[in-house]
């Protein structure tokens, strides 16, 4: 028996930041709400990292069961903390970078209305997100799932004066509640099959029921497809990925947080988790593999043609979800969570760089009045250049060795999934170099003081940002350079091998098949595609600048459609918003509502109304009318009794 | 001797009398002496079938309502002297402060 390590603490600190701060800190200062907020988080991180101290003595799975919930019958959900190596690499990842954001937002939210409220909802979100990666069970994981999605919406409309944002929050939300429907249904076949939501319990019996012939792969395919549904709804995957793009709308440590570290992973965390079931349905795993795939290719597209810097860099999330999709689909899942915790690294970074960019220029998003950054924002500069050469694939960062991993994975299983990989590579150099050239090279295209920005504070020449935003970045930018290496003669795949090995023997079988040179070769054809895609980017934003107009007017209508991403959103509007709407307003609104319930109580207020108009004529005040209503009365009940006999 | 149902059709004569002669009437004292009819027409059933049935209990009901019946007459002429000196009216019509 290994001595509880109270795992509740992990998530229930951030629960306490957020009570206090959203309960009292309207009454705090800011340095306040910033110590209670910053002491919570970096109290859960150091709980996490003492726990991965321990983490080698311990039984792994490690489960700490806090209190019994749900129990009826046979069927009983308890509150607990499931520990083992994938749960510690995401409690790393989620504390970690977490604490880094928060320190971040502290200067970037100071001038901002709402200090508490923000820091409560980022404290809120850390509970929810560390509730899902620590729950032993679907539904405790549920709860989690949920909640990210509240925290997510919060903070989507966190400046929820502007419609914009607004909006965005609900659409987030209603686009997530497709998804978590497919997830909630997977939780109920569960339950009729397996009569258990335990991940032990769930996995043994799949793999028991298999045995026995009481479980069909059918049922597991269907499982695991609905699962995917959640997924894609959470992790923002094609058909459910629209509403990651204008989640942007946030500030931009929510941003990077939320949309792109953390919660926007839960996805890939959850079908990683459930790797047992997925890799009983091969069906499924396709599906998994074809959507992160054409994803991954659909999302870099778009990211070319967007001018505001936080939409590529959305763009470009999804696109890196797609990988880690693909990784899984092809049962590649320690490659997935791999390239999960570098993107969490670079992505993070790149969003929190691409904030401190914003705040340098006074708000401003787009990119074609910016340009020439380099030598206002030097350090910004450099870090966002590592993340830049991280997330191209080059090496010997950390993107391309979790890229790399994938891309081989991906290649032993199916040849297309490699090319269109490649091709995504290829795509996200040239948009992340694009990004990279029209925010810091050439002449800086802003202007001086710009009143006419949604302007936060009084503003000259770009400037700066505080150290509190700049050492984040820095230490962000180390782990986007090293944090590759882990990956290196796969030790981050051997460290989670326990977890995964009840599935395919990656780790061991498969590199022989195809051999070294094949995988060295393949290495370089990446990195060659990533050149390409600077070099292209380099060619058309920093040598000729006004070549990429003559190529847009000369591609026309498709540019166009890649500008307006595709028309999905409009397509979407048409095909279901408007009908929906327009239901709702005809027969929902206009026949039912008016015509049936409105109906319903006006007219038994109205026949209430005449009824009690002919009988209000006996209240006539006068006495003795009463009395003679008494009597008749009397008489009445006298002569029913003799009627009917007085007995 | 005389059958009980004389006996229960005078009572409810009289307990008749006194309704009408309480809903029709609007000089106070004659309302007045119509509760007291009706209580007295109630009694004489009382009485009737205490005779009938060779049962007291009738009869010793009959003195508690007669009790009540001279309470009740010291009060309400209390009150319809109160009214009387200080409407200077028997009517109960106008006795009407209380209404809307």
């Amino acid at each position: 028996m290994t001595p509880s390590l109270h795992l509740w603490l992990i998530a229930v600190l951030p629960l306490i930041g957020a009570a206090i701060n959203g309960l009292l800190g309207r009454r705090f200062s800011r340095q306040t709400v910033a110590a209670i907020a910053l002491g919570f988080c970096g109290a859960t991180f150091v709980w996490v990292l003492f726990v991965a101290a321990r983490f080698s003595s311990l039984e792994i799975p490690h489960v700490e069961i806090v209190a019994p919930w749900i129990r009826s019958g046979g069927f009983l959900v308890n509150f607990e903390m499931y520990l083992d190596q994938l749960t510690l690499v995401m409690a790393l990842v989620v504390t970690g970078v977490g604490f880094l954001i928060h320190i971040y937002s502290i200067g970037y939210m100071w001038e901002e209305g709402g200090f508490y409220r923000f820091f409560s909802y980022l404290n809120l979100f850390m509970f929810f997100m560390l509730t899902l990666v620590l729950a032993g069970n679907y539904l405790q994981m549920f709860i989690g799932w949920e909640g990210v999605g509240l925290a997510s919406y919060l903070l989507i409309g966190f400046w929820f004066t502007k419609d914009a944002a607004a909006a965005a929050g609900k659409k987030a939300f209603i686009v997530n509640r497709i998804g978590d429907f497919g997830f909630l249904i997977a939780l109920f076949l569960m339950i009729k099959h397996f009569g258990s939501l335990d991940f032990l319990q769930v996995f043994g019996r799949v793999e028991s029921g298999l045995e026995q012939g009481t479980v069909s792969v059918g049922l597991l395919t269907t499982i695991g497809i609905l699962l995917m549904v959640g997924a894609a709804g959470k992790s923002a995957q094609i058909p459910l990925y629209v509403w990651l793009p204008d989640a942007m709308e946030g500030p931009t440590p929510v941003s990077a947080l939320i949309h792109a570290a953390t919660m926007v992973t839960a996805g890939v965390y959850m079908v990683a988790r459930s790797h047992l079931i997925f890799n009983h349905a091969p069906d499924a795993l396709t599906v998994v593999a074809v959507v992160g795939t054409l994803t991954a290719l659909y999302a870099a597209t778009i990211g070319i043609a967007q001018t505001d810097i936080k939409k590529v860099l959305a763009y470009s999330t999804i696109s890196q979800l797609g990988y880690m999709f693909m990784a899984c689909g092809v049962a590649a899942y320690s490659a997935g969570i791999f390239h999960l915790m570098t993107h969490a690294f670079f992505k993070g970074l790149l969003f929190l760089a691409a904030g401190s960019v914003i705040h340098a220029v006074g708000g401003n998003q787009d990119m074609r009045s910016m340009g020439g950054l380099k030598h206002y924002i030097p350090v910004t500069f450099w870090t966002m250049t590592a993340g830049t050469l991280a997330i191209a694939g080059i090496p010997p960062l950390a993107g391309f060795f979790s890229k790399d991993e994938i891309l081989w994975q991906a290649y032993q299983s199916n040849g297309a999934y490699w090319f269109l990989g490649v091709v995504t590579a290829f795509l996200t150099a040239f948009y992340m170099f694009r990004l990279w050239y029209m925010t810091f090279f050439g002449e800086y295209r802003g202007g001086a003081a710009g009143p006419g920005h949604d302007d936060r504070h009084g503003h000259g020449a770009p400037h700066e940002s505080p150290n509190l935003m700049l050492v984040p970045l820095i230490i962000l930018a180390v782990l986007s350079v090293v944090g590759g290496w882990i990956g290196i003669q796969g030790v981050f795949e051997h460290f989670l091998a326990p977890v995964f090995n009840g599935g395919k023997a990656l780790a061991e079988a498969t590199p022989e098949a195809a051999g070294h040179g094949t995988e060295f070769l393949l290495m370089a054809l990446s990195v060659t595609a990533a050149g390409l895609g600077w070099y292209l980017a380099h060619v058309l934003y920093y040598r000729r600048p006004e070549l990429p107009a003559r190529i847009a007017v000369a591609l026309g209508e498709f540019y166009q459609a890649v500008v307006h991403k595709y028309y999905v959103d409009e397509i979407y509007a048409a095909l279901f918003v408007r009908p929906l709407v327009d239901g709702s307003t005809r027969i929902l609104w206009h026949g039912v509502d008016q015509g049936v319930i409105d109906a319903a109580v006006n007219d038994s207020a109205q026949g209430a109304r005449h009824v009690s108009d002919a009988a209000r004529h006996m209240q006539s005040g006068n006495l003795r009318s009463y009395a003679g209503w008494v009597a008749a009365g009397g008489a009445v009940v006298i002569a029913y009794m003799i009627w009917m006999g007085v007995r | 001797m005389v059958p009980l149902s004389y006996y229960l059709v005078l009572s409810g004569i009289l307990f008749a009398c006194g309704v009408i002669g309480f809903l029709i009437k609007r000089n106070i004292i004659t309302i007045f002496m119509s509760i007291e009819l009706m209580l007295n027409g109630v009694n004489l059933s009382f009485v009737a079938f205490a005779a009938h049935w060779q049962r007291l209990s009738g009869q010793i009901f009959v003195f508690f309502v007669m009790v009540v019946a001279a309470a009740e007459a010291a009060v309400g002429l209390g009150i319809i002297i109160a009214v009387f000196r200080t409407r200077e009216t028997l009517n109960v019509d106008q006795v009407n402060l209380l209404k809307l």
